[in-house]
């Protein structure tokens, strides 16, 4: 059963409706993540499952409990990172988990959990000093104190250095790893394909697909890029008429063109045929990106 | 304010508000500017007119009272001005604005702990302020203690209320710290003016007179002086303030928002 359900959910800002119709289900245990482009509906479908926005329609259970009716029973076992939102500028990060953990009825050993996302040396420093990406883990770890089942990470990563990315999805691991459920928004590809579960793809307000990142990538209609140099001029004309082939460009004597794993086979059958050479020749399968473009349509 | 405890539809979490009342009143203890003009101000203030010899006079026309002894009241409204209307507006529109009070929402105690806090803790700090001012013009110029001291005390918590709901409505309405700024500025005047900061009520002009004791502030220092010379203070002026606290604790109620 679902920890999550999100059904029908609608939610509009005047004309603007910002949520049209999403439906999901989270299952107990995964990292889900909801991406998509700037607007378009993510951290307003999150805000209806922390029970921060009433819903226009649909409905939301939150581990069977409205977010809205049943406020409090959800606050006590959904821990939430809100996007820019900040503390007390002069609380220290110590000062911050002991008072959040005074919030909750059974709350986790909050100089346990500063240990293990690295904050211990940082306790005494006030809020308004700490780096981006201290900030972000003193978030994280606010959203983790009260020991909750759900954890619900909207832009974790936005403005860290790749290195502090790469530590703060350690630690979203490290969460699910402890049996913690993950609802994650992002607009980072990479992000999603390397720490969720399952993706749902929103845009405009609707979701435009849901799926693990290799259902989503397999979707694609080419997923494989295939370049290389001919050691003699090559009509792209000849490649057009591959097997599958999506779209052929030449540049500065390169060629690319994509496909699938059947273009490749009579794209080098073709080669070998006319006597052509591929040097450099490179095969890779398409990212998440590629995906993400064919899907939200947001390259157009 | 929808609510100034935390909703209590469940068991509540044990010590929740009291650590929020800790934590706050540590982060106030490191605000040293507010502190000052709320805890200091007003008794210095007071000492710099007690200083001036012709202060310490009695004159007929105060009803052989001397001015510095009706300053004892006017440094304790100042307090409550600086507390209520300076100090406390900026940093409850601050935590809106910068999604302080929101991320307390995503958690059982909910915001109005952090609202509670601000509020109870403003009170006290007037509360103190009000002491020093009562204890250094009795002991350093011989100020009589309120001679009616439960009625002095109604009518100051009335006002405190009164100013700290005022200030929470100027928070209410004000969407960004810098207009919380200038509209506590704006309200600040008038409201030093009416309490008799700058001159007497005795001392107005006609239309002054009558306009002051139906303000806040003037009608609370008109109680205050007449508890201070010992007699009850009258219900007009009691009534006035607490219909104020009234009407602005409702007001800053209904435009509260946490967001």
């Amino acid at each position: 059963m679902p920890v999550i359900e999100v059904s029908d959910l609608r939610k509009s800002y005047g004309d603007k409706k910002a949520v049209d119709g999403v439906s999901f289900g989270v299952e107990d245990g995964e990292i889900f993540g909801i991406l998509g482009p700037n607007g378009a509906g993510k951290t307003t479908t999150v805000e209806c499952v922390e029970g921060l926005r009433r819903p226009d329609g649909g409905s939301v259970r939150v581990a069977g409990y409205d977010p809205v009716a049943d406020r409090d029973a959800v606050t006590r076992i959904l821990g939430a990172q809100l996007q820019e939102s900040e503390l007390q500028p002069k609380i220290t990060a110590g000062e911050a988990l002991e008072l959040y953990a005074a919030c909750y009825p059974d709350p986790a050993d909050w100089r346990d959990l500063a240990e293990r996302l690295g904050l211990t040396e940082k306790l005494g420093t006030r809020f308004a000093k700490l780096s981006g990406g201290q900030k972000q883990r003193l978030s994280i770890a606010l959203a983790l104190v009260g020991n909750p089942r759900i954890v619900v990470l909207d832009e974790l990563t936005t403005g860290l250095d790749p290195r502090a990315r790469r530590d703060t999805w350690r630690i979203v691991e490290d969460i699910r790893d402890r049996g913690v459920t993950v609802l994650l928004v992002t607009h980072f590809m990479e992000e999603a394909q390397h720490l969720c579960d399952r993706i749902a793809l929103i845009d405009q307000g609707r979701i435009t697909a849901l799926d693990t990142p290799a259902g989503l990538i397999g979707r694609t209609a080419s997923s494989t890029a295939i370049s290389f140099m001919p050691s003699v001029p090559l009509e792209t004309r000849l490649l057009a008429d591959l097997p599958a082939v999506g779209s052929v460009a030449e540049q500065d004597g390169r060629i690319v063109a994509h496909g699938t794993d059947e273009t490749v086979h009579a794209l080098l059958s073709l080669l070998t045929g006319q006597g052509v050479t591929a040097h450099q020749l490179r095969i890779t399968e398409a990212s998440l990106d590629d995906a993400y473009l064919d899907l939200t349509g947001t390259d157009r | 304010m929808t609510s100034l405890a935390p909703r209590s539809r469940t068991t509540p979490v044990k010590g929740g508000a009291t650590a929020v009342l800790k934590a706050e009143a540590c982060l106030m203890l490191r605000e040293p500017a507010s502190l000052f003009w709320v805890l200091a101000f007003p008794t210095i203030l007071l000492c710099i007119l007690g200083a001036i010899p012709s202060n310490r006079e009695h004159d007929d026309d105060l009803g052989g009272l001397r001015v510095v002894d009706l300053y004892v009241p006017v440094a304790i409204l100042l307090s409550v001005i600086m507390a209520g209307i300076q100090a406390m507006p900026p940093v409850l529109t601050g935590y809106r604005e910068r999604g302080v009070l929101r991320r307390m929402s995503t958690t059982p105690l909910r915001p109005g702990a952090l609202v509670g806090a601000q509020i109870a803790l403003h009170g006290a700090a007037i509360a103190v302020s009000a002491l020093l001012a009562l204890a250094v013009g009795r002991i350093a110029f011989g100020v009589a203690l309120p001679r009616q001291l439960f009625g002095y005390l109604v009518a100051l918590a009335l006002v405190t209320l009164a100013t700290l709901a005022l200030g929470a409505t100027v928070s209410a309405v004000c969407r960004t710290t810098k207009v919380t700024q200038a509209v506590g500025s704006a309200v600040f005047f008038p409201a030093m003016f009416t309490a008799g900061v700058w001159l007497p009520v005795a001392a107005m002009p006609d239309i002054l007179q009558r306009i002051v004791p139906v303000t806040p502030l003037g009608a609370a220092a008109q109680a205050l002086d007449e508890a201070a010379a010992g007699e009850w203070p009258s219900w007009t002026h009691l009534g006035v303030t607490a219909l104020w606290a009234v009407l602005l604790i409702g007001a800053a109620r209904r435009w509260f928002k946490w967001e």
